[in-house]
């Protein structure tokens, strides 16, 4: 492989046939780089190439087909799932992001109070407890709360997801507010905005970009759940990763991989717009 | 109130000040007031939904499991004893079984294994990101990112098909005539670990990167200068600068590592079981809701003391560079 290497030393002050001494470089490490990607992403490509493979085995190569494409957006259960992962995940995202969204005004561009540090542990929580030990528990609440209320139905599910998007939808808008200065909406102000107006007007357009990568954050992170669905889901509230992870569990079809495929492709488009989308507004 | 009672009549001006103070002190308590009221939507449904139902785990740990799943609410430590012994149930006696022993231990082996594994991957990555000019370097973080926002679920039923019996591997060495037999990779322990350094090695990267990227070039040369040796430059120079980033990259591979459940599911097959699934598993077909719940809080104890340890290496600030 081309030697990838930045060249810190001025080029021609060395002896020729010598490379110049480059202070940055250590033995292998950029084989190893290389390696990494190749192990990241070695097998997704395996998943996709296969994925228009005409051959039922799911491994050995026929020929170029989109079969299992038209099987698996034909199949009534994966249509199901995915519209129940859409329901489920419109409501988690929309609920956190407004609950992180008011999190984040009131933890940033202010002076530091008296349990903020209390406060940081709460949010970021979910992210620190196993997620195996999070499903059992609030299996565990849920079956409480049906047994004393009888009340049953998809909105446990939607609560669930919502709990463990907060975090992901309150990083990035904490990040927007920090990055922005208070100048404009003080001199919204000094022109006798009210406040209501300073925020609808300053404060908020310029919070969108974090809001909605936030918001993305979190229809990801809601729309790949596996474990916490698995336990909290009742019957009928089957998502579309639950759905493939039974697949998996039976037998792999090409199906399964092309399905993947989709799910992989929606999340790549996303996180991959939001990362570019980020950058141009820098 | 306290403004009228100034003691020194002569000049308004104390009273002023202490005035302004006073309602700068209502308007910070209303800001507060405030704060909390945003506050409390997001804290309540955490609190209410994610740390309420810890509780009710401790709770249960201590009671009696129902017969159809659920519990019986009499007082009860078999959970915890259930762990070392198995109970007889003609003569009552306890016997020592450590088959749920063995599950912990091997759940923490493959834990700290697939640790070493992306930190031997993911530290040399790492720095070489970080010496790339800025430009690549943000290409190569979203490239290290991306495989973080795909379904975990999905990335490991990948792996599936790279170490299946008529998986990638075993087609290849076949073809190449290296092989007669497919090699038995899949519902191993090796799977799993392979699994899991595939699954968390961008857990590793990010932090160690973060915490290069602050690293001075200088100090770098100036140890060349003194007649380093590049093992040298690394080992005095680089990891010390590192080392918060390698601690922070270690327990965002070890926990989650600890507590999987799709991996071990999907590449461990029935016989390489991990806390995650059997966790599972008491609260699904064996129905024993209180001995799920005894082994979630040993899972949630062995984090605990990894955050410890985070706290103590990487959480505490350095006096000098």
């Amino acid at each position: 492989m081309a030697d990838r290497t930045l060249q810190t030393t001025a080029p021609g002050g060395k002896p020729a046939g010598r490379r110049p001494f480059d202070l940055k470089r250590q033995t292998g490490f950029s084989e190893i780089a290389w390696f990494c990607l190749f192990v990241l992403y070695a097998p997704i490509a395996v998943l996709i190439v296969f994925s228009f493979n005409d051959n039922r085995s799911v491994t050995l190569w026929t020929e170029f087909s989109l079969r299992w494409y038209r099987s698996a957006l034909n199949n009534q259960g994966i249509q199901n799932a995915a519209m129940i992962s859409l329901q489920v995940g419109a409501v988690a995202t929309l609920v956190s992001t407004f609950f992180a969204t008011l999190a984040a005004l009131a933890t940033t561009r202010n002076e530091r109070f008296r349990g903020e540090g209390l406060v940081y542990a709460v949010i970021n929580q979910p992210l620190m407890i196993p997620e195996i030990v999070t499903a059992v528990a609030t299996l565990a609440l849920f079956a409480l709360i049906k047994q004393l209320t009888g009340v049953g139905g998809i909105g446990y599910l939607m609560l669930a997801h919502t709990v463990f998007c907060i975090p992901f939808a309150y990083m990035p808008i904490r990040a927007r507010l920090e990055d922005m200065n208070l100048t404009l909406e003080q001199a919204a102000a000094d022109l006798y905005a009210t406040p209501l107006q300073v925020f609808r007007r300053i404060t908020l357009p310029l919070m969108m970009p974090g809001i909605v990568a936030g918001a993305m954050l979190a229809f990801v992170v809601s729309f790949d759940d596996v474990i916490i669905t698995l336990m909290v889901a009742g019957p009928g509230e089957t998502t579309l990763p639950i759905y493939i992870f039974g697949q998996m569990r039976r037998g792999i079809t090409p199906e399964t991989n092309a399905v993947s495929t989709l799910i992989v492709l929606l999340s790549v488009v996303l996180v991959a717009l939001l990362f570019f989308f980020g950058k141009r507004r820098r | 109130m306290a403004a009228e009672t100034a003691s020194v009549p002569a000049t308004s001006a104390p009273a002023e000040t202490e005035r302004l103070r006073l309602a700068k002190a209502a308007i910070r308590r209303g800001k507060l007031r405030t704060r909390w009221l945003l506050l409390s939507p997001a804290l309540l449904t955490i609190v209410l939904v994610g740390l309420l139902p810890l509780s009710i785990i401790l709770v249960y740990s201590f009671l009696e499991p129902g017969t159809y799943g659920g519990v019986r609410w009499v007082f009860s430590t078999d959970a915890y004893v259930q762990f070392l012994f198995e109970r007889d149930l003609f003569e009552d006696t306890l016997t020592f079984n450590p088959a749920y022993l063995e599950i912990f231990w091997r759940s923490v082996e493959l834990a700290l294994l697939s640790t070493v594994g992306s930190l031997l991957i993911g530290f040399p990555t790492a720095y070489f990101i970080a010496t790339r000019p800025p430009s690549r370097r943000n290409l190569w973080l979203f490239l290290i990112t991306l495989p973080f926002w795909t379904n975990l679920l999905i990335r490991t039923f990948a792996m599936m098909l790279i170490l299946r019996d008529e998986g990638v591997i075993n087609i290849i060495l076949m073809k190449l005539g290296l092989i007669d037999q497919p090699l038995v990779l899949i519902y191993t322990d090796g799977a799993v670990f392979l699994g899991l350094v595939y699954s968390y090695l961008p857990f590793m990267v990010l932090p160690i990167y973060a915490a290069l990227e602050k690293l001075d070039f200088r100090l770098v040369e100036a140890a060349y200068d003194l007649y380093a040796t590049r093992g040298k430059v690394l080992r005095h120079v680089i990891l010390p600068v590192a080392k918060p980033g390698l601690v922070a990259g270690c327990i965002l591979v070890f926990v989650p590592g600890l507590g999987a459940y799709i991996t071990p599911e999907l590449l461990g097959g029935g016989k390489s079981l991990m806390i995650g699934n059997m966790i599972a598993i008491q609260f699904g077909n064996s129905r024993n809701w209180p001995f799920g719940s005894a082994a979630s809080l040993i899972l949630m104890a062995i984090v605990l003391v990894a955050l410890l340890v985070y706290v103590r290496y990487a959480g505490r600030r350095r006096g000098h560079g």
